[in-house]
């Protein structure tokens, strides 16, 4: 870390937490004066290794110095906008950085192939306004803040799921549908945030907690905490919210999908955590009754349904996007659970579901660029034609079913462990029916890849193909990391528990 | 003899008197109300009266749509160049956070700084909101319909 921290100009660490989100912002406007597609990408790659190196120099600040607070514009925090890097947002910060990385390396042909030439440097702008706006969610510690960087990460998700149009029609209505549903989400957060503003009279998050427990809690912090759960729960698709996701995943191009899977809903998830544990107090008893009557038992709907839904698609990618959607019941769960031990394990999964989702999708986009092949059964051959990506995807589909050797197993590990800790034998049986429900749809999509023999045309059988190796490099790491955090779990288990103890203060 | 001669010589009028008044709400916004975005749609508003008078075509030839893209970048780069440039800066002599306008000026006594900042980042907000609202229109009046008009 110290290493890295000497790389930056003088003063760059110290700014650290503004210049986090100010570069991509800057580089989004850069990006779109940039006239040739590649030159924007160019400026997007340089932008996303500053911003991975950022957050490993956040990472060692946080891990030596303790919690970062920095004053936007020289004013204090009560009164301006805190930026406010802690144990619990720095893995955020890390998994958006590296995960955004290796996702901006995977875009170049990725992006040539599906995107117009003429709009591609509009569409990285577009993609760099996400990112900032992710980063911007995972930093601040400002309530309001929250929201506007929200919807700065929504509206321009928006955009960039719409260019999948080019491909297929039906992203326009994918990303309609969202923009109705995650404005409204946005709405109900912001009329939470509202509601607390009325009862403190602070925007600033940890003000808020101070007030909060000093005051106490009545009607209009109830029906704030109600709304902020809402509103956040739509935007990480939880179970009954998640109508968007499928379609979006599935007729966004490919890159986005890789990116949004990977990131998207794990910072809503996190924003989630944030409002529960750090400005509510999982102690309040209406937060607590949450907790075991609403995320518990939403995560665990969520695990069932989704699973089977994700078994009768036909489209590869909708099937990944409905598997997506019983992880975050997983990670609900372990949120439902209320224990240090429960909420460690849910980050776990959040941080190792982004490995395995990033690889997954990564490979159906490496098939798509070679053969355009987006249904289950077109996949038929391709561990013969491109066995490359076809392993790197066997290897991430084993983790997500949570087969040993792989990170799946690890955080459904610290899951099982947690449920039996909290006595929850239910949600352990939930737990295995859910796993094998995924071991069926990862199956149907392993079945088509190895046992069916590639397509052939009068005769003559497909060719072996090699994905660009700008395409197989980052999803080979993600395949990698799959295994080797199984071996070497201690950095992210580590990561997770000082995250949960951070919140939940050491319990 | 053109069509619409009145609302043209009229609007001729206007547009000028339009875009001053757009710089006006603009420069006032640290005093009163007004500030960078409702000076920034009116400003933008001038353009568009022109082109629902003498049409998309003169309107693009008056500002091209290049521009406004070219102008929607250079009001963010303004905006945020304001708050790396405080970084660099360090006021009297400490380091001092993004966008702190302080920076700017030295004469702290009369937060000369604040002022600049603040004329600089509206500066930006202007640039940004009218090439953008411009872009949004050219963008819905200019779309060709999947279906010509005849075909329905």
């Amino acid at each position: 870390m110290d290493m890295l921290a000497s790389l930056l100009p003088a003063g760059a660490a110290v700014h650290a937490p503004a210049l986090i989100v100010v570069v991509p912002l800057i580089a989004a406007a850069i990006a779109a004066l940039m006239p040739r597609g590649p030159w924007a990408w160019g400026v997007t790659l340089v932008t996303a290794i500053v911003v991975a190196v950022l957050s490993l120099v956040l990472l060692g600040q946080v891990s030596t110095g303790g919690v970062i607070s920095y004053a936007m514009g020289g004013w204090p925090p009560p009164w301006g906008i805190e930026l406010r890097v802690d144990m619990l947002n720095v893995p955020l910060l890390l998994l958006v950085g590296i995960v955004g990385l290796l996702c901006v390396i995977y875009a170049l042909p990725s992006v040539a192939d599906e995107i117009g030439p003429r709009k591609e440097a509009l569409f990285y702008s577009a993609f760099l306004v996400c990112f900032a706006g992710l980063l911007g969610v995972t930093i601040t510690g400002d309530a309001f803040n929250v929201f506007v960087f929200l919807e700065i990460s929504s509206i321009s998700t928006y955009t960039i799921i719409a260019m999948g149009a080019a491909k297929d029609r039906r992203a326009l209505t994918a990303s309609y549908n969202y923009l109705v549903l995650g404005t409204i989400g946005a709405t109900f957060f912001v009329i939470g945030v509202g509601f607390l503003y009325m009862a403190t009279g602070t925007l600033n998050m940890a003000d808020m907690a101070v007030i909060l427990e000093a005051n106490g809690h009545n009607r209009v912090t109830q029906a704030a905490f109600a709304f902020i759960v809402v509103g956040l729960g739509l935007k990480a698709a939880m179970f009954p919210l998640h109508v968007w996701l499928p379609n979006a995943y599935a007729f966004a191009p490919n890159f986005v999908t890789a990116f949004l899977a990977s990131t998207a809903t794990k910072v809503a998830f996190y924003a989630l955590i944030r409002f529960v544990f750090s400005v509510f107090h999982p102690d309040v008893s209406f937060v607590s009754m949450s907790f075991t009557w609403l995320f518990a038992v939403v995560g665990v709907v969520a695990m069932m349904v989704a699973s089977v839904q994700a078994v009768f698609q036909t489209d590869a990618r909708r099937l990944l996007a409905y598997s997506s959607v019983a992880q975050v019941g997983y990670m609900m769960l372990g949120l439902g659970m209320g224990t240090a031990a429960g909420l460690s394990a849910g980050l776990l999964h959040l941080m190792n579901h982004a490995l395995m989702k990033g690889a997954l999708f990564m490979a159906l986009g490496a098939f798509a660029l070679n053969f355009g092949v987006r249904r289950v059964k077109d996949l038929a051959g391709l561990g013969q034609t491109m066995p490359a990506s076809a392993m790197a995807f066997t290897v991430a589909g084993l983790s997500l079913v949570g087969v040993p050797l792989t990170v799946g197993f690890t955080s459904k590990w610290y899951l099982v462990t947690a449920a039996l800790d909290r006595g929850w034998w239910w949600a352990v049986a939930a737990l295995m029916i859910s796993s094998l429900l995924a071991l069926a749809y990862v199956a149907r999509l392993l079945a088509a890849i190895w046992m069916e023999t590639p397509p052939s045309h009068h005769g003559e059988i497909a060719k072996r193909r090699l994905a660009p190796w700008m395409v197989l490099a980052p999803m080979g790491i993600l395949a990698v990391a799959n295994v080797y955090f199984f071996f070497h779990a201690d950095p992210l288990v580590g990561l997770a528990r000082a995250a949960a103890d951070a919140v939940m203060g050491g319990q | 003899m053109s069509p619409h001669l009145i609302l043209r010589v009229v609007s001729k009028l206007l547009i000028p008197m339009i875009v001053v008044f757009g710089f006006y709400v603009q420069f006032h916004g640290d005093f009163g109300p007004g500030g960078g975005f409702q000076a920034g749609v009116i400003v933008a508003a001038a353009v568009i009266l022109y082109a629902l008078i003498f049409g998309m075509e003169e309107a693009r030839k008056a500002i091209p749509p290049v521009v406004a893209r070219i102008g929607a970048a250079t009001g963010v780069l303004l905006y945020a160049g304001v708050g790396v440039a405080t970084l660099f800066m360090n006021g009297a002599g400490e380091p001092l956070n993004f966008l702190d306008y302080d920076a700017l000026h030295p004469d702290q006594g009369h937060h000369t700084g604040q002022h600049y900042g603040i004329l600089l980042v509206e500066l930006g907000v202007l640039c940004t909101v009218a090439s953008v609202m411009l872009a949004i229109f050219y963008a819905f009046a200019g779309r060709v319909p999947d279906i010509r008009d005849e075909d329905w």
